[in-house]
Order: C-alpha cells, then sequence, then structure tokens
C-alpha cells in the first residue's frame, strides 16, 4: 500500500545541534575570561561612563571659532584625496592589466601580484609612518601612503574582474587583425570599465574617509588637527572636528552616487 | 534602405557630454589641488636616500625582541580584534532586525537604524580609539571598544540585506503554524543567513586584526603600543620585527579566515 506509513518514525525536524551549542559555550567562556582578563569591573565602568558624560557635556556646543584652522586642513585633506585617488586610479589601471592572469604571460603576472598584495597587507596607518620617516612631515606623506593604498585595492579588484570578461569579444577583434592596444581598448575594457569606475568611486570614498585619519601620524590634513585638538582636551573643538569630517564624507557619497550613474 | 548607412554610437550624446564633464572635472581638480598643495621638492628628491636609510637601520632585525614584548603583545591585539568583533554582534544585530524590512516595517525605526549605521562607519577606527582613551584611560578596554564601535556599521549593514533576501516561503509556513515571533526568528530566518552571517564577521574579524595592530598607537593596547614605543625611540631594528609579526598575523588571518570559509560555506 503506497502513501503515509504512520509507524514510521519521524525525526523532530528542529534537530538540537550539539556542536554549533558547544561552540556557542566556548565562545561565552572566551568572552568571560576575557572580560576577567581585562579587569573590567563595575566600578571602572560607572567611571567611564562618569567620564563620558563629562566628554559629551564638554563637546555640546561644537566650536567653530578656530574655523581657518579648521578650513586649511579639510582642504589639505581634500587635496591629498584627490591627487591620491587620480595617480592611484591612474596606477592601478595599468597594474590591473598587467596582472590578469588571462592577459599576460605568468613571468608578469606574478610579480605584478606579489606587489599589489604586499600593498594590501600593511594598513594604511602603518604605510603613513614609514612614507613620514622617508619623506618628512606633511601632505605628500599623506598622498604617497593612500596611492600605496589605492594601488590595493582597486588593481587587485579589476585584475579579477578583467580575468572573468567573455572571450569571445577578444577572439572577434583579434580576428580583424587589430593589435595589443586595439585588443584591449576595444574589447577588454568595454566590458570592465564600468566596474572600474564603480571601485574607483569607491575608492576615492575610502580615500576620503582616510585622508582625515593619516594626519595623526604627521602625514597633512585634517587628522593632525584632531590629534591635537584631543590632546590639548579641546573637545569642543574636537567636535567642530568630527561634525565637518562627517559632512565632508556624506558629501562625497553623494559625489560618487552621481558619478556612478553618469557612467553606469 | 538606409540601414545600411545609420551610424552606430555606442552613447548617447548626453551621455557622452556628462562623461567628458566628469573627467573635465577631475583634471581641474587635480591640477588645482597639486598646485596649492604644499610638497617640499627638496624632501621628495631625498626620498629614496632617507628610504634607504631606514632599511639599513631596519636591516638586522631584532630577533631577540619577540619574545621579550611583542609575543605578548600581538596575542593581545589578536584578543582585542576578536572580542571586539563578538561584541559588535550585540549592536549590530538588533541594528540589522530594525533595519530590514521584512522584519520591521516602520520607516522610523529604519531611520533609526540607518543614523546609528552611518555614523558608526564615518568614524575612523582611530578616532574611535581616542574617544574610547579619553574615556576609560589607555588600555585593551579602549581598543576592544573602538573595534566593536567601528564594526556595527559593517556588520549591521550586511546583516539586514541578508535578511532582507531570504526565502519568505519558509517564513510564512511557520506563521501559518501559530509559532511566536522568537521562534519565526530562530527557526525561520536564522537557518537561512547562516552561511551569510558567518561569512560577514569572519570578514570583518580579517578586517579587525589589521586594525587592532595600529590602535595602539593612540594608546589602545596591542601590538601598536610596542611599535609606538620603538619608533620614539629610534629602535629601528625592533620596529622591523613587529612589522614583521604584524605581517605574519595578517596573513595567518587571511589563511584562516579561507580555511574556515570552505568548511562552512
Amino acid at each position: 500500500m503506497a502513501g503515509i506509513n504512520p509507524n514510521q518514525h519521524r525525526g523532530n525536524p528542529f534537530k538540537h545541534n550539539w556542536l554549533a551549542s558547544a561552540i556557542w559555550l566556548i565562545v561565552v567562556c572566551y568572552v568571560v575570561y576575557m572580560f576577567n582578563a581585562m579587569d573590567l569591573s563595575w566600578g571602572r565602568i560607572n567611571e567611564g561612563l562618569g567620564h563620558a558624560g563629562n566628554l559629551l557635556g564638554r563637546m555640546v556646543p561644537p566650536n567653530f571659532s578656530r574655523w581657518s584652522l579648521l578650513l586649511s586642513g579639510l582642504i589639505e585633506s581634500l587635496e591629498i584625496a584627490i591627487i591620491a585617488s587620480i595617480c592611484g586610479i591612474f596606477i592601478s589601471l595599468f597594474m590591473g592589466l598587467f596582472a590578469a592572469r588571462n592577459m599576460m604571460p605568468n613571468w608578469i603576472s606574478t610579480p605584478v601580484r606579489t606587489l599589489i598584495a604586499l600593498c594590501r597587507t600593511f594598513h594604511p596607518v602603518i604605510i603613513a609612518i614609514l612614507f613620514v620617516k622617508s619623506v618628512g612631515f606633511g601632505a605628500l606623506a599623506g598622498i604617497l601612503t593612500l596611492i600605496v593604498a589605492s594601488i590595493g585595492f582597486i588593481a587587485k579588484l579589476f585584475a579579477e574582474a578583467i580575468e572573468e570578461i567573455s572571450l569571445k569579444q577578444v577572439e572577434a577583434i583579434r580576428a580583424t587583425g587589430a593589435g595589443f592596444t586595439s585588443i584591449i581598448l576595444f574589447s577588454v575594457m568595454p566590458q570592465v570599465f564600468a566596474r572600474f569606475i564603480g571601485f574607483s568611486t569607491y575608492q576615492l570614498d575610502s580615500n576620503l574617509r582616510n585622508s582625515t585619519m593619516v594626519g595623526i601620524v604627521g602625514a597633512g590634513g585634517l587628522g593632525g588637527t584632531l590629534f591635537s585638538a584631543f590632546q590639548r582636551f579641546d573637545y569642543d573643538f574636537v567636535a567642530a572636528i568630527l561634525i565637518v569630517i562627517i559632512a565632508l564624507i556624506m558629501f562625497g557619497e553623494f559625489l560618487s552616487n552621481i558619478v556612478r550613474s553618469i557612467f553606469r | 534602405m538606409n540601414t545600411i548607412d545609420h551610424h552606430w554610437e555606442r552613447f548617447t550624446l548626453k551621455q557622452k557630454l556628462s562623461r567628458y564633464a566628469v573627467y573635465l572635472v577631475l583634471v581641474v581638480a587635480f591640477f588645482q589641488s597639486i598646485q596649492s598643495v604644499e610638497v617640499i621638492p627638496e624632501f621628495l628628491l631625498d626620498a629614496p636616500e632617507q628610504m634607504a636609510d631606514m632599511f639599513s637601520r631596519m636591516w638586522p632585525i631584532d630577533f631577540a625582541y619577540y619574545p621579550v614584548a611583542v609575543h605578548d603583545a600581538m596575542i593581545e591585539t589578536l584578543n582585542i580584534a576578536t572580542l571586539g568583533t563578538l561584541i559588535t554582534l550585540i549592536f549590530a544585530i538588533p541594528l540589522a532586525l530594525m533595519n530590514a524590512s521584512n522584519i520591521i516595517s516602520s520607516a522610523w525605526s529604519h531611520w533609526i537604524a540607518r543614523f546609528f549605521l552611518v555614523s558608526s562607519r564615518s568614524v575612523n577606527s582611530l578616532v574611535w580609539a581616542l574617544l574610547f582613551v579619553s574615556i576609560f584611560g589607555p588600555g585593551v578596554i579602549a581598543g576592544v571598544l573602538a573595534i566593536a564601535f567601528r564594526s556595527i556599521g559593517f556588520v549591521g549593514k550586511l546583516l539586514g540585506e541578508a535578511i532582507e533576501e531570504v526565502n519568505m516561503g519558509s517564513i510564512e509556513a511557520l506563521k501559518a503554524t501559530g509559532a511566536s515571533w522568537m521562534s519565526i526568528l530562530i527557526k525561520g530566518y536564522w537557518p537561512q543567513i547562516l552561511p551569510a552571517f558567518f561569512s560577514i564577521v569572519l570578514f570583518r574579524w580579517d578586517i579587525n586584526v589589521r586594525e587592532s595592530a595600529v590602535l595602539g598607537l593612540v594608546g589602545a593596547g596591542g601590538i601598536g603600543v610596542v611599535l609606538d614605543d620603538s619608533m620614539n625611540l629610534f629602535q629601528w631594528d625592533r620596529v622591523a620585527i613587529s612589522l614583521l609579526a604584524i605581517f605574519a598575523i595578517v596573513i595567518l588571518a587571511e589563511i584562516v579566515v579561507v580555511a574556515i570559509r570552505k568548511r562552512l560555506i
């Protein structure tokens, strides 16, 4: 008799997963142990909350009276972001092409890929420290840092995008007898250019964010102003700087949305 | 028959003009910036020499310093990254639920969630660290909280998007049985977002390992403190061992993440 056998044993559809529970238990133990290791007590948290209230209270009327200092830092940050993004995008265009394994022989793509991976490994702040040592304090160190950061991001994703293209169009252009440059320009670039613009605008955004930060280690821009305001406990000025940074980043996101919609 | 002569163009005139306008603005902004930025040319010419000097000072890397200070600081850095990622979840999961339109469909909750997510992402982790150092004093706690607050925006946004993409079929089925809100969440949504959840958390942990390595520069614990101290004392051979340790841990973190992801997904 076909159909349902009422005697057949049916397991609970929502079976208990003992392995998952054990892993969660380990995670909880780890968190509890770490909180003890950091000797975090309620007293300390209470004290911290008091400090936080005090800090926020001192921030509250943001102090824009030193607007000229703020403006010069802001302009320097913008300049660092613009120069670094444009140089970085330009270099990444070539590096990405050289790193794509379906375009280049192995002996070119492997060293270029290694170089790109090296650019990605270190946090921008660490690269900034090394550049501050080698080119001195100021905007130049910031520009070089952000160029390195841009190459690590754009060139990697661009190379991956090129490796995913359809080779049919490349064949078609090659069949017309086109040279190498023409193949790149008329069969590869049209397939990946929109994505390249996407990566570039994203990196422009993140360069804008990072340009307000590299100043903390002396590489120019608004970060230096912020750091010295922190060290002098000028919390109302800190609040003003933070507001300006957030406004700048939102403006950058707005601009990159426009650029992205133009190139869609 | 004029179709043969028809001249094909990939873009309309408006598209072309707006693209050229973008290029023009970029070029103008670039040259304007180059002209007004304060770069001292002597420093640029001097750079290769200074760089060679720095690397020559780094050269006999001070491996003996590793067991003295670097090892403990590296463990601390890993703990900051891990604990920060776990604490993020406490804030990010409710915000993700508030931001997902298939769970709470009120515009108010979306706006509140989005405000917190955006402000968490806009402030850099070093700035978060500065804030927490001035609240809790220098130490590991400031680093953990800086990592946690910085990651909320990232984890919350991606988790919210993952929740919005679930298949509503099984949710409907659970609702039809009269399951409570909590049961629907745990038995309906959770199994579907599980792979996305773990890949988001692992990805953020990988980023956090990199970020926690520099938090010490503003006094928030970890390897950054050792790095900062050796740099202030111009002990470049010790800077080199710290950088090498960071390099190793970052590569190791990436390998671990790739291995776990392969097994889970």
